[in-house]
């Protein structure tokens, strides 16, 4: 298991799959060289449609060219691709479940240096909150190009979420990615972990340091935010002694959101770990600012540790 | 066989007539914008456009974009008239479960190409359309109606630079300047003007046109074919509620609500008229 980028590995997935597959089209706003789309426009130049600083117009304009067939990814950072054009997100794509995917690039903190305006805590409770919309937060580059592979052969609207920096593997090679299941990275008896993105990582190495201490952690990577299986969550959940959730985005709208409402029923103790509805700030180094906000593998054992002494 | 002049001035009036029966007396509804459009959305859909209402995903169609969405009363009136979908769906408009919106619906309307409403919106999918049938190099066309108050919109901006830059001169774009939005003139509310000069600027031909006149507005559209290189704005000059005596130049008919007289003086000044 290694190190790769997102981004690095989304570019490449989509000049992969554009070789094969003459419907897609690239759509950014003037960030190619951060999102990576700008190894599409090198290999597929006539497919690539640079739309300037003008977000709004690339998702309405997106919605146009799926009208013709086509199967168009729009780029910006999360944050604006969410923010900006949510409203023609909402109206010109997702009413009418249009082939359009949504690629957030730099999600949560991982654009550490640009502060709060450039970080995203609340894309995926802004997507969810939209009927029609599959939600997808990958957890490492492997997952990345199976997700990517995954939603071109998936009709309708798609948001995907991808990190900035580089990340460790968490997801083996012959894993298969089905949208709506959440998949265990880890078994475990005594605590459930559920996380996404760069979390899940940190949750196998705090399920490490858990064990250490003689408690088994169960990590589970929903990378899933929308459609889930309610019930692969539920039989998750079944014998353990409590649920930790874990996400680089706010407590509000997301992975907490989502557990804690198909688990509302079960009794059992929650611990969750996020944003706690505050904006980001800049940083020297990524590491620096998911500590800062509370999203290290320190805070995840600390809650295992709640959890556990909670059930006696 | 296409519909002489005098025959497409008489559909125009029956579309009208078809907006006022199908909002009705008593109830809301978008009837100014909807008959200030009515001369030009005629014209495309009885004179101008290809399209096969038997085979209404048809690859090879001409495409209409509403890009004021509020308007849709105009294109359900023709859509029905065309056999889209049966004319008694008019009587459900707006009714719970109705395929007949508020606002188009691609999905629940037949013969509508999306959703729009939002305004600034329609324009930018209709670039994108646009775009898409480029890249299949389609000889087909996108005829897109945007409102005077709708561009305000700085969408519409960005759509009107995206359009020159990608030159898409399969788009044609018609400017209903009926000069009232919702609350009243729209130049005492956001000044657009001047629009001629604006466009312009943004890279597009442009062309200006009476809105009622359908001589002019059928050898305009024929002209637009003409044009090669850049998108095309035909700005026609309309009268809001045009048709309806007591609801032209007033934005009170808006989204206004008729009494049961005023709903006869209407079908009465229109059924005058909706023969050759």
């Amino acid at each position: 298991m290694g190190i790769q980028n997102q981004r690095t590995l989304y570019g490449k997935a989509l000049v992969e799959l554009g070789r094969e597959d003459k419907r897609i089209v690239v759509l950014e706003a003037d960030l190619g060289k951060s999102t990576m789309t700008y190894l599409f426009q090198q290999a597929f130049p006539d497919r690539y449609f640079e739309m300037g600083i003008a977000e709004a117009n690339m998702a309405s304009f997106a919605a146009g060219l799926s009208l013709t067939g086509k199967i168009p990814f729009i780029n910006s950072f999360a944050v604006f691709v969410t923010g900006r054009a949510f409203d023609q997100i909402r109206q010109s794509i997702s009413i009418g479940m249009l082939n359009v995917k949504i690629i957030g690039s730099s999600y949560g903190l991982s654009d550490f240096g640009d502060g709060a305006t450039h970080q995203v805590i609340e894309d995926i409770a802004i997507m969810r909150a939209i009927p029609n919309m599959t939600v997808l937060a990958p957890a490492d580059g492997t997952e990345t190009k199976k997700i990517i592979k995954a939603i071109t052969g998936f009709a309708g609207p798609v948001y995907v979420r991808l990190n900035r920096n580089d990340m460790p593997d968490v997801i083996p090679e012959n894993y298969e990615f089905r949208i709506g299941k959440p998949n265990i990275v880890r078994e475990g008896l005594d605590i459930v972990i559920f996380a996404h993105g760069l979390m899940v990582s940190k949750a196998m190495n705090a399920a490490d340091e858990l064990a250490e201490k003689g408690f088994s952690a169960r990590v589970v990577n929903v990378s899933t935010l929308k459609p889930i299986d309610e019930d692969a969550i539920e039989k998750m959940c079944e014998g353990v002694k409590g649920v930790v959730t874990v996400e680089e985005h706010s407590v509000i709208g997301g992975l907490a959101s989502m557990i804690t409402y198909i688990m509302r029923g079960s009794g059992l103790p929650f611990e969750i770990i996020g944003i706690n509805d505050d904006f980001g700030q800049s940083a020297e180094s990524y590491q620096e600012l998911l500590e800062y906000y509370g999203l290290s593998e320190k805070e995840i054992v600390a809650a295992g540790e709640r959890i556990m002494s909670r059930s006696g | 066989m296409r519909l002489t002049i005098e025959q497409l001035e008489a559909k125009s009036q029956h579309i009208r007539l078809c907006i006022v029966e199908m909002i009705g007396y008593g109830k809301t509804g978008h009837l100014g914008g909807s008959c200030s459009v009515a001369d030009i959305v005629t014209a495309l859909y009885f004179y101008k456009m290809k399209y096969d209402p038997e085979n209404p995903k048809w690859e090879d169609r001409d495409r209409f974009i509403l890009s004021k969405g509020h308007s849709a009363l105009v294109q359900y009136a023709a859509l029905a008239d065309l056999g889209y979908f049966p004319v008694e769906e008019l009587g459900r408009l707006k009714k719970l479960g109705s395929m007949l919106q508020g606002h188009p619906d691609m999905l629940k309307t037949p013969g509508i190409e999306a959703n729009t409403g939002s305004l600034g919106q329609g324009l930018s999918i209709a670039c994108g359309i646009a775009a898409g049938l480029k890249l299949d190099r389609k000889e087909c066309k996108v005829y897109c109606v945007v409102g005077d108050g709708e561009i305000a919109e700085g969408q519409i901006w960005e759509a009107a630079l995206s359009a020159a830059f990608y030159k898409l001169d399969n788009l044609i774009v018609i400017l209903d300047k009926n000069l009232i939005q919702a609350t009243g003139s729209v130049v005492e509310r956001f000044n657009t003007n001047p629009l001629p000069e604006k466009w312009k600027a943004f890279g597009w031909y442009t062309m200006e046109i009476d809105g009622h006149d359908m001589k002019q507005i059928v050898e305009t559209l024929d002209k637009a074919d003409e044009l090669k290189g850049k998108p095309i704005v035909i700005i026609a000059n309309t009268i809001k509620g045009k048709g309806v005596a007591f609801a032209e130049n007033t934005a009170l008919f808006h989204n206004g609500m008729m009494t049961q007289e005023q709903y006869e003086v209407a079908r009465a000044a229109l059924q005058a008229k909706e023969t050759v």
